[in-house]
């Protein structure tokens, strides 16, 4: 907050007071060259506008990206940033995040980056609890190299390496991540920018790693791979948008809801006097169990896909640890003399004579 | 009863037996000790890529080579004089090693029919005549070990398992060392076992008073402590001076170190030993595998720690990648490379030198980097730093290799003083003003640019970017002028490393040119033949890209170059095609360091052969 001095002269804001940024702010000067309509334009926008409510200074954001479409985003973003190699973005994050746990680090990746040549870093990230904020835009393809299958590509799906359709199952990436031990875990969507919105200022808050999937179309590639999910029309009763404690409801004038019978999930109808409110099951974000089984409802026949915040705990981050196990030792040993290091072990004198 | 002492310059010891028999211990007190003692020495610990094979098999056999002296040493010697053989197997694998008339002690009660048929002896060796050549001591050291811990409340498994401490005692004895060292050592790491602690010791003084006592020694040996130059010593490995030279240099340099490796042999130690110092301000990453552990190391350099990981030969393959885009990002980065025998798994546990092409070249697009080699364990210190000198004053990823032999063996180290090791400046950018990612200094160099430094937002990345501005770049003439620039920012640091030194004459008939770790072997084959008067000379290379820039000058001073390597011919190319010259080549690749015999043999042949022989022009 700016005041005044004794003389009645402006005093300059303290700089431990960050700026109000506004998302302009975070516009690189270089031009965005996404396919005009790509959906990565909204992931953008939406990052850029959340940014100011995280109260962190421009230059401790680093954006860290692999290859593909989606890691072009670090080149747009007014901070520092990374456009590394294939598939390693969550590599070189965890190495810039634990030499400097002061920064906010971003990864922005692709379902090809991220889950095929990059998914052993990616399940080891979130393992560790490393604190990065792991931007995942999956649009089931793969862009930059000409519209090959992904590994989230459906069973079947024809493209121009699998033309009779792909014979490799999809991953479910909101699993594999709660498998990975993953402690943030959401999904959210291009074309909905409130939530988008809503989900990346928490996935920016958390502490450790948080992952958040976004349902990105590719219009050159994959065109309309959500259209379901997107459109007025059909979105109601195909998004089941998930709220830590409310109730699973969804469709067309909140009609219809999901219960648990045993371990059961079902889709019951809340207009046929059988089902209330009251029978449906109650999100917990904190509920590992939970979230697991919701994460599957995407794939069964009949059940709306979920978007929302799965899970969310809190675990210490990997740098934390790292930062106190540093501290814990020095003082236990003192600090470290280098040529008391040197001199240490088995050491003996040789004397002039 | 009192025993002759007989004075003798130079012995090697080779422990050897199963590998579950503890001879890397064993080889490794008895070094420590004699460090202590003040004799020059140098090691060669040799064992199984298995941790525990088979007992009693050939491919079982792990053994410790130690050679002492009461005068400088450059290697672990050739032939052992002594050979203690805890089994049939560990006699088998080694005798042909051994000198002629040299001394084995065997462990008798490990000569039983399943051994010696585990081993492939036909007949027990000890009793058929056919070790005629050799002294033989025969002792049942198993059955004198469970003797003297009798009654000491152990198993008998816990009471065999301290024989290796009852041999260690009698060589002890037979070559007049001290026990104290041993005996605190016990004490220290077997504390918490007050009764492990017991046995360990009485074993060793048991086998100490048995040499004493005993009929079958006539007499015991003494080797005077070698004349060093005056200082602070410490028996030191490779693999942990290499650790210390990335310590010292992080603390020179006023900035974090940052270690980032998965395991794999042997380079392993290097982890263990830097995960120890982390009230160093040390931090180490344990990678999920090594692509991981070098990206890792890249995103730590960005953002400002001294960053190194370490492999050996197959993870540097797989770090390759990475290690093209800190060519790309120009960011300062020391992978050190601790090579084994290769292809593929190879020989993981024995040492090569058949890496240095791969590093040289081993990366996609023009990816110049520095590549500099440890020449003995010791020297891996001074190796390391200067690694990290390089990696930060030319932000720039550096290859240091050294090898098995070197990373696992050890020698005495005049210890430095912090303040005497070379500065290692580290300016990073602050100044906002005309801040540009890849503007450069009269060396080529770019700023190291951390993020969180307010008003200095930048990115870079892999893509092809323009000088000066880093902003992404696909113009033609502007790539090939940064292909030249990074080629040329490398090659200029041969202004900045010294001159390659020539042992001997400055010019003459024949230069012997070697690098990393055959340093030992084949400086002591010079040094021999010279005395035998032959003429030759000896250039060892620790700078390899670039090389120093003498080294032209050097060549075309001599008739013929001879070019030892435990590889196929790596220097020698690089030679060929950096100088025009033809070199004569010398490679033998076992898995273990070369033999001065053979050398000699090697460069005796070349001198003698016509001059035009050598050349091939
Ligand atoms: S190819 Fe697809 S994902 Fe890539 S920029 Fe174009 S529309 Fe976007």
């Amino acid at each position: 907050m700016a005041g005044t001095n004794g003389n009645g002269e402006a005093v300059k804001q303290s700089p431990a007071q960050p700026k109000k940024y506004t998302a302009k702010d975070f516009a690189s000067d270089q031009d965005v060259r996404w396919c005009p309509g790509c959906g990565d334009y909204s992931v953008l926008a939406q990052v850029q506008r959340i940014l100011p409510d995280l109260d962190v200074p421009k230059e401790k954001q680093i954006f860290i990206s692999g290859i593909g479409c989606s890691s072009r985003f670090p080149y747009y973003m007014n901070a520092y940033g990374v456009h590394g190699i294939h598939g390693r973005a969550p590599a070189i994050a965890s190495g810039v995040k634990s030499a400097n746990p002061d920064l906010t680090v971003w990864v922005a990746t692709g379902d090809g980056d991220a889950l095929s040549i990059g998914g052993n870093h990616f399940i080891h990230a979130m393992r560790r609890n490393i604190g990065l904020k792991i931007l995942m835009f999956n649009n089931r393809i793969y862009g930059l190299t000409k519209g090959q299958y992904s590994p989230t590509s459906e069973l079947g799906k024809k493209s121009k390496s699998s033309p009779f359709g792909s014979i490799d199952y999809p991953f479910n990436p909101v699993q594999l991540s709660l498998g990975a031990e993953g402690t943030f875990v959401a999904r959210s969507m291009d074309r909905d920018p409130k939530h988008l919105q809503q989900v990346l200022l928490r996935a920016g808050k958390h502490d450790g790693t948080a992952f958040v999937e976004i349902f990105q179309n590719c219009n050159v590639f994959n065109d309309g791979a959500y259209l379901l999910y997107t459109e007025k029309e059909t979105r109601s009763d195909n998004v089941l948008f998930i709220e830590h404690g409310k109730p699973l409801v969804f469709g067309k004038d909140n009609d219809k809801g999901i219960k648990l019978e045993g371990f059961t999930p079902k889709v019951v109808s809340l207009k046929d006097g059988k089902h209330s409110i009251s029978d449906l099951l109650v999100y917990d974000e904190t509920a590992y169990e939970l979230a697991v089984l919701v994460a599957t409802f995407g794939d069964r026949p009949g059940f709306p896909v979920p978007i929302g915040v799965f899970f969310q705990i809190h675990r210490e981050s990997y740098e934390k640890m790292m930062t106190d196990q540093i501290e814990a030792v020095t003082k236990k040993r003192g600090n470290g003399d280098l040529d008391k290091l040197l001199k240490s072990g088995n050491t003996w004198v040789v004397t002039a004579n | 009863m009192s025993k002759t002492i007989e004075t003798v310059d130079d012995v090697v010891i080779r422990f050897a037996g199963d590998s579950g028999d503890g001879m890397q211990l064993t080889g490794t007190q008895f070094t420590n000790t004699t460090a202590l003692v003040g004799n020059d020495l140098s090691t060669l610990p040799d064992y199984p890529a298995e941790i525990r094979a088979p007992a009693g098999t050939l491919f079982g056999v792990s053994s410790f080579q130690l050679r002492f002296s009461s005068w400088d040493i450059l290697t672990p010697g050739d032939q052992p004089d002594v050979l203690v053989a805890m089994n049939p197997a560990a006699l088998k694998v080694h005798l042909k090693d051994l000198k002629k008339s040299g001394l084995i002690l065997a462990n008798t009660d490990s000569f039983d029919d399943k051994n010696l048929a585990l081993a492939g002896f036909p007949e027990n060796p000890l009793v058929d005549d056919s070790l005629h050549e050799y002294q033989v001591i025969e002792v049942p050291i198993t059955k004198l070990t469970l003797n003297a811990l009798q009654g000491i409340g152990l198993s008998q498994k816990e009471m065999v398992r301290c024989k290796n401490f009852f041999a260690l005692g009698l060589m002890y004895w037979m070559y007049s060392r001290p026990m104290e060292p041993t005996e605190s050592w016990i004490k220290q790491k077997f504390g918490s076992e007050p009764k492990i602690a017991e046995a360990n010791d009485k074993a060793l003084k048991a086998g100490y008073y048995y040499g004493e006592s005993t009929e079958v020694f006539a007499s015991r040996f003494e080797v005077k402590p070698a004349q060093l130059n005056p200082g602070l010593y410490r028996n030191i490995t490779g693999n942990e001076a290499t650790a210390l030279g990335v310590v010292a240099a992080a603390k020179k340099a006023g900035i974090p170190l940052f270690y980032a490796s998965y395991p794999i042999t042997p380079a392993s130690d290097i982890l263990h030993n830097l995960s120890g110092y982390k009230n160093y301000g040390v931090k180490t990453f344990q990678a999920e595998d090594e692509i991981a552990a070098a990206g890792v190391a890249v995103g730590a350099a960005y953002a400002g720690n001294l960053a190194v990981t370490g492999t050996s030969g197959p993870g540097a393959a797989l770090k390759s990648e990475t290690i093209s885009l800190g060519v790309m990002l120009e960011l300062p980065l020391v992978i050190v490379d601790v090579q084994r025998g290769g292809p593929s798994t190879g020989l993981p546990t024995k040492t090569e030198q058949s890496d240095l092409l791969f590093v040289m070249y081993g990366r996609d697009g023009e990816a110049p980097a520095p590549v500099i080699a440890a020449a003995t364990p010791a020297d891996c210190f001074h190796m390391a730093y200067e690694a990290a000198r390089i990696a930060v004053k030319y932000m720039t990823p550096v290859y240091l290799l050294t090898d098995g032999y070197l990373g696992n063996g050890s020698e005495p180290w005049l210890v430095p003083d912090s303040k005497d090791l070379p500065a290692i400046p580290v300016t990073f950018r602050t100044d906002p003003e005309n801040f540009h990612p890849y503007a450069r200094n009269e060396n080529n160099v770019r700023p190291w640019a951390l993020p969180g430094t307010p008003g200095l937002e930048h990115r870079i990345g892999g893509l092809e970017k323009a000088n000066i501005t880093g902003n992404v770049s696909y113009d033609p003439d502007n790539h090939d002028f940064m292909v030249h620039l990074r080629a040329e920012k490398v090659a200029g640091i041969a202004k900045d490393i010294p001159l390659q030194e020539v042992y001997g004459e400055q010019n003459g008939e024949l230069l012997v040119v070697s690098w990393g770790g055959t340093f030992g072997a084949v400086r002591s084959t010079v040094d021999k033949m010279r005395k035998k008067g032959y003429k030759l000379s000896h250039a060892h290379l620790r700078y390899l890209n670039p090389f120093p820039r003498n080294l032209g000058e050097i060549l075309k001073s001599f008739e013929k170059i001879f070019v030892p390597e435990i590889n196929l011919g790596q220097l020698a190319q690089l030679l060929r095609s950096e100088y025009l010259i033809d070199v004569v080549q010398f490679n033998k690749v076992r898995g273990l360091p070369l033999r001065s015999m053979e050398l000699e043999q090697a460069i005796v042949k070349t001198l003698e052969a016509n001059p035009a022989q050598g050349k091939r022009s």
